[in-house]
């Protein structure tokens, strides 16, 4: 399996209501793709099941491995994140009486392996370990420009250091792909640019795929490679932005269908 | 604006008079059956309340002033022992030679006392990890306590076992109820995990009041064994030091290792726990294992107090265990200030030792314990001493991971 990620026939009910139905989608290594679609698409839900906060009704999750593909439907949400999955969130969920380094640090958390006596005892590898953590969580807070405020609490921020902070978090989990649930809300216009610039950084420099929900369609257009549109928990389209610019299914989804047609 | 004012704190007083009226004005003497009008008293809390919502008035106005939102007392005290480690250790010695002489000062009744406060400092930094660091509320810590203390009582009174040998294995013990409580109340928070847990502790206790055959129900287990040091023969009063010592160790070593939990990689995850449940688990945190691992550990201190208990009182019964108890060492979690050891500290302190010598005044004592809990909970929400944040510094961090 090439992928980094597939998805295929993915499909969540909640009840009687289908909010995702039958969606397939892959992301490949390095790659910039987007997740599209009206309020209520369905797009929320979808990273909900990949991410492991929602068990699917049906389809299949796959991560890539070094044994092949490994299906992940069901995983709790930190076994997806071990895999290499990591998320922000549409509405910020950072740790706000924590300061922003710890905010790092917990992203590293599965990666280090410090258990209780190395906690009760301190022994000189859990003090290394402990040490090497910190530092590789200050190297990315400066990638992301935040290390000025790394004893700062988090509520201290300011909106768009809190989103990057959210950014900085999920990259410390060291991760293949990184996805990010509409990492430019409430932005205003020179933040999302910078944002833009920020986001492909990160896919150069890591070397990360990246999948992301987003309503800005000039960051969308600008970003992406690959986009992903959804309606009514179907995918209605999906191919390159100009493709999908041109589309009338995702037009009409959009902005309504035309009196006279 | 004063007539304002005046007219609020008039309100006031009178509200507080009609209100107190029943129980400050009217006394019913039911043998000579007559009813006495105690009308003074009715000025006098007219009097105090009107002067004292002034009092009321101007202390929250000035908390809610930006300018009292400066660091408090106890975060520079905090920050300035963090930066000079020589006045920490000199402080730390200080207490600890002052801990060492105590007994040598005082009478067996004093060092009792300190005894008690020194155990709940002991479950208060227990409690501490589940409430304070991981977030979770719980109202039936007492019952890990009762689980130690049977522990040993019926340990040492049917087979005849040691102090020593049954310590660790109360603990264990009471750490193995916690998982046992800890696995039911994974998915619930805040109210709902306080309501099961308020259960869990009833349980125990009732469990213990009526399985005569196992725990001798409400008469209690009698006879405990005192602690053995070292083979040696003590008298009352040598015993009382003795125990003394061992809980100075004890609570050195809480301390300690308490401190270190809270600086390690599980501390960090248990305060992200505390903070955002999803996120955390989005993080790469597994929830089952990091609450398991917080009860459990926070159940293991009780169960080693329990044992010390029964073995310092040498009778328990199951009236030692009540919901009241649970409530005290919360209360010393919430008053000292959540996740901060030197509030814990505090909070052991104040709400044992105060009660203690104010017996002169028993009759007022829950009612100033009462009052001051409301007055900590306007003025001081976070507790008496804040949690202080390790900072860490990074210089020449490029050089240490090669560039």
């Amino acid at each position: 399996m090439e992928n980094i990620l597939e998805v295929k026939g993915l499909t969540m009910d909640f009840g009687g209501l289908r909010a995702v139905d039958s969606v397939d989608l892959y992301v490949k290594p390095k790659e910039i793709v987007a997740l599209i679609g009206p309020n209520g698409a369905g797009k929320t839900t979808f990273f909900n099941c990949v991410t492991g906060i929602y068990t699917p009704t049906k389809g299949d999750i796959l991560v890539n491995s070094n044994r092949g593909g490994v299906r992940i439907n069901g995983f709790k949400p930190n076994r997806v994140t071990e895999r290499g999955l990591a998320r922000t969130f549409q509405n910020i969920r950072l740790f706000p009486n924590m300061t922003v380094l710890e905010n790092v640090m917990i992203g590293k958390h599965c990666r280090l392996s410090a258990k209780i006596f190395g906690a009760l005892f301190r022994d000189k590898k859990t003090r290394a370990e402990e040490l090497k953590a910190a530092q590789e969580c200050y190297v990315i807070l400066e990638k992301l420009g935040l290390e000025k405020t790394c004893d700062e609490l988090a509520s201290n921020l300011p909106y768009g250091d809190q989103r990057k902070l959210e950014i900085a978090r999920a990259l410390a989990t060291e991760p293949k792909m990184l996805l990010l649930d509409e990492p430019a809300a409430g932005m205003n216009p020179q933040e999302t640019v910078d944002l833009t610039h920020l986001i492909r950084m990160i896919r150069d420099t890591e070397q990360i795929a990246i999948l992301l929900i987003e309503h800005d369609m000039k960051l969308v257009m600008n970003l992406s490679e690959r986009i992903y549109v959804m309606d009514h928990g179907q995918k209605i389209a999906d191919g390159t932005p100009v493709e999908i610019r041109n589309n009338p299914e995702v037009i009409k989804a959009y902005l309504g269908e035309d009196i006279d047609a | 604006m004063i007539a304002q004012e005046i007219i609020k704190s008039l309100k006031a007083a009178i509200w507080f008079m009609f209100l107190t009226f029943p129980i400050m004005v009217i006394k019913v003497n039911t043998v000579y059956k007559t009813i006495e009008w105690r009308w003074m008293n009715m000025v006098f809390i007219g009097v105090g309340v009107f002067v004292g919502s002034f009092v009321w008035r101007w202390l929250l106005e000035r908390k809610d002033k930006p300018s009292a939102k400066k660091e408090s007392i106890s975060t520079r005290t905090q920050a300035y022992l963090a930066e000079n480690p020589i006045s920490k250790r000199a402080l730390q010695g200080a207490l600890l030679v002052a801990l060492l002489f105590f007994p040598m000062f005082m009478d067996a009744y004093q060092i009792n006392i300190f005894t008690v406060a020194l155990m709940y400092i002991v479950l208060g930094l227990g409690l501490n990890i589940v409430v304070g660091l991981a977030g979770l509320l719980d109202l039936g810590y007492v019952a890990f306590y009762a689980v130690g203390a049977y522990t040993y009582a019926l340990l040492n009174t049917t087979f005849g076992m040691s102090f020593w040998i049954v310590l660790p294995i109360g603990g264990a013990l009471a750490a193995i109820f916690g998982i046992l409580l800890g696995f039911p109340v994974l998915r619930l928070r805040g109210d709902y995990l306080a309501i099961v847990t308020l259960g869990f502790g009833e349980i125990i206790r009732l469990v213990l009041e009526n399985w005569n055959d196992f725990s001798h129900g409400p008469s209690g287990i009698a006879g405990i064994d005192k602690p053995n040091f070292f083979g040696l023969e003590l008298n009352l009063n040598q015993m009382t030091d003795g125990v003394y010592y061992m809980m100075v160790v004890f609570t050195i070593i809480t301390i300690f290792f308490v401190g270190r939990l809270q600086n390690s990689r599980i501390g960090r995850a248990w305060l992200a726990l505390r903070e955002d449940e999803i996120a955390c688990q989005a993080m790469g945190i597994g929830r089952t294992r990091t609450k398991l691992m917080a009860f459990a550990l926070g159940a293991t201190w009780a169960g080693l107090m329990g044992v010390v208990f029964a073995a310092k009182t040498s009778f328990i019964n199951p009236a030692s265990f009540t919901f009241l108890e649970s409530a005290i060492i919360l209360s010393i979690v919430v008053l000292g200030g959540m996740g901060s050891i030197p509030g814990v500290i505090l909070g052991a302190l104040i709400m044992i030792l105060l009660p203690e010598y104010m017996r002169t005044f028993s009759e007022y004592r829950m009612l100033v314990f009462g009052g001051a809990m409301v007055v900590m909970m306007v003025f001081r929400p976070q507790g008496l001493v804040s949690n202080f944040r390790r900072k860490y510094s990074f210089h020449g961090v490029d050089e240490r991971l090669g560039g």
